[in-house]
């Protein structure tokens, strides 16, 4: 039986500001990648997701954005429908038609060239991951390097899958077709676009 | 009442996310041009309309908000693109660098640094560096993918064949993250170096060639020369004639029908901002007393 309206927990307060924070939020981590931002709006947050992956979601998902949802995302029905009341996203299961896909369970993260990973010509057309992981700003340590840094930034953080950044090494073959993700933590998140290397990863 | 009323900023929400979406490939991809659905503005293409879409995109409540137009903070595009925000986002607005979060410029790059947390928003006309060399947007962005770039060394190569010299003023090619080829917007060459390493996150928008495209902070842009014929940023021959200085960008004012002219910093925030600080050039009149803007 579809969930009544009033069974729906809320977006955010305000629609129109809340978003723009959240943008600003994650405009500037993806412009300082490893740096931890923070989501400032109050936002409703269905069973499964995080408050930060839950504000992105209202911020950047809409009609336009095909969205796929992990298996643990995906059997328990707050989230789709959460998401289709407030975004009207599409939920699909293919991985590679995704605009973004919401990750809960990084263990079973999919091969990641099954996500799209833009062409040549339009290597914008790709997936952005959403990955929830157990903490950042404390666990393993990688010292990153890239665009947006200076020098080397250091990101502590525990993630599911832990081979993620060696998995992640596609980007620098394949640049400039990748894949961005963003790491997503109780209100935290931390961007790791595709220009984004690892140097080393320490204990 | 029953007057009509726009959202925040001006643009609905779907719009805004549209651009939001492609801001942030655009700088997980620095120098690509990411295609975004441009809307129609209360302003006519070629006033802007792609920055002022960025900003609104971008501007939040507790912004403030810089806007130039050719370094000067008191032209009418200038001008009209503040009073627009100040009206339908109700930011502050600022005529200083150093206390700007947001800066839309038009042609010209600051010449007070940047610094971490400013987003610097370019106004561009024609975002696409091969557009005069490959009519066709089908041949550019193969040349993109394949990062296929011979054709704009041909070009500033034939500068050096008829002129000497790398002849290209404005709108200088640079290389962003040893990647893609970008055109700077009109900015004069003279502040390419600025683009380098920038602490600042920069955005450009073309609305009417609807394109978005990005430099992110600490990020490598280098301007594209030879070995023999190394890129110069040309230098002034006098000082500013008000403040002095000899390290800013000038424009030539034409001070009478005889001939007569002054050349003055391009960046009147600069420029107000030294001779406030007592310093004087050939031609300074008295103490610069003008009311702040707004």
């Amino acid at each position: 039986m579809e969930a009544m309206i009033s069974d729906l927990l809320a977006g955010f307060p305000d629609a129109v500001l809340s978003a723009q924070s959240t943008f600003r939020a994650v405009m500037e981590a993806m412009a300082r990648p490893g740096t931890i931002q923070r989501v400032a709006a109050t936002v409703g947050v269905p069973s499964g997701l995080t408050r930060a992956a839950a504000a992105l979601a209202l911020t950047l998902f809409d009609h336009d954005t095909p969205v796929w949802l992990d298996p643990a995302l995906a059997t328990g029905p707050d989230v789709a429908t959460w998401l289709k009341f407030h975004t009207g996203a599409p939920v699909v299961a293919e991985t590679v038609r995704a605009s973004f896909a919401l990750i809960r369970d990084g263990g079973l993260l999919p091969d990641l060239e099954s996500f799209a990973l833009g062409s040549g010509e339009y290597p914008d057309r790709s997936t952005t991951l959403i990955l929830q992981v157990a903490s950042l700003g404390e666990g393993r340590a990688y010292e990153l390097r890239g665009p947006g840094i200076d020098g080397a930034a250091t990101l502590c953080t525990a993630i599911a899958p832990d081979d993620l950044f060696d998995r992640l090494a596609i980007n620098e073959e394949l640049f400039p077709r990748g894949i961005d993700v963003v790491l997503v933590h109780d209100d935290s998140m931390v961007a790791i676009p595709r220009t984004t290397r690892l140097v080393v990863a320490g204990g | 009442m029953n007057a009509p009323t726009y959202n925040f900023a001006y643009l609905d929400e779907q719009t805004k996310r549209m651009i939001r979406r492609a801001i942030l490939k655009a700088i997980a991809i620095p120098g690509y041009q990411v295609p975004f659905a441009s809307r129609e503005m209360p302003m006519p293409y070629g006033w802007g309309t792609g920055g002022v879409q960025v900003t609104a995109a971008i501007l939040g409540p507790t912004d403030v908000l810089k806007v130039i137009d050719q370094g000067s903070d008191d032209t009418t595009n200038a001008i009209s693109i503040r009073k627009f925000f100040a009206k339908t986002a109700g930011v502050t607005t600022t005529t200083s660098t150093e206390v700007a979060t947001v800066i839309q410029t038009r042609h010209r790059i600051p010449e007070a640094s940047l610094r971490a947390g400013q987003v610097l928003v370019y106004q561009v006309p024609i975002p696409e560096p091969l557009r005069y060399l490959e009519p066709r947007e089908t041949e550019t962005r193969r040349m993109h993918a394949l990062a296929e770039y011979g054709l704009m060394h041909v070009k500033l190569y034939e500068d050096i064949a008829r002129f000497g010299h790398i002849a290209t003023a404005y709108a200088y090619p640079v290389k962003v993250n040893a990647r893609y080829v970008m055109d700077p917007s009109p900015t004069p060459k003279f502040d390419n170096p600025k683009m380098d390493n920038c602490p600042a996150l920069q955005l450009f928008g073309a609305g009417r060639e609807k394109r978005i495209y990005a430099i992110p902070p600490y990020t490598s842009v280098v301007s594209l020369d030879f070995e023999d014929h190394p890129f110069t940023r040309y230098k002034f021959d006098a000082p500013c004639a008000l403040c002095g200085a000899a390290d800013s960008y000038l424009d030539e004012i034409v001070t009478d029908d005889k001939g007569s002219r002054m050349f003055v910093c391009s960046d009147t925030d600069y420029c107000e901002g030294r001779q406030a600080a007592g310093h004087r050039g050939s031609q300074a009149a008295a103490p610069h007393k003008e009311a702040a803007h707004d």
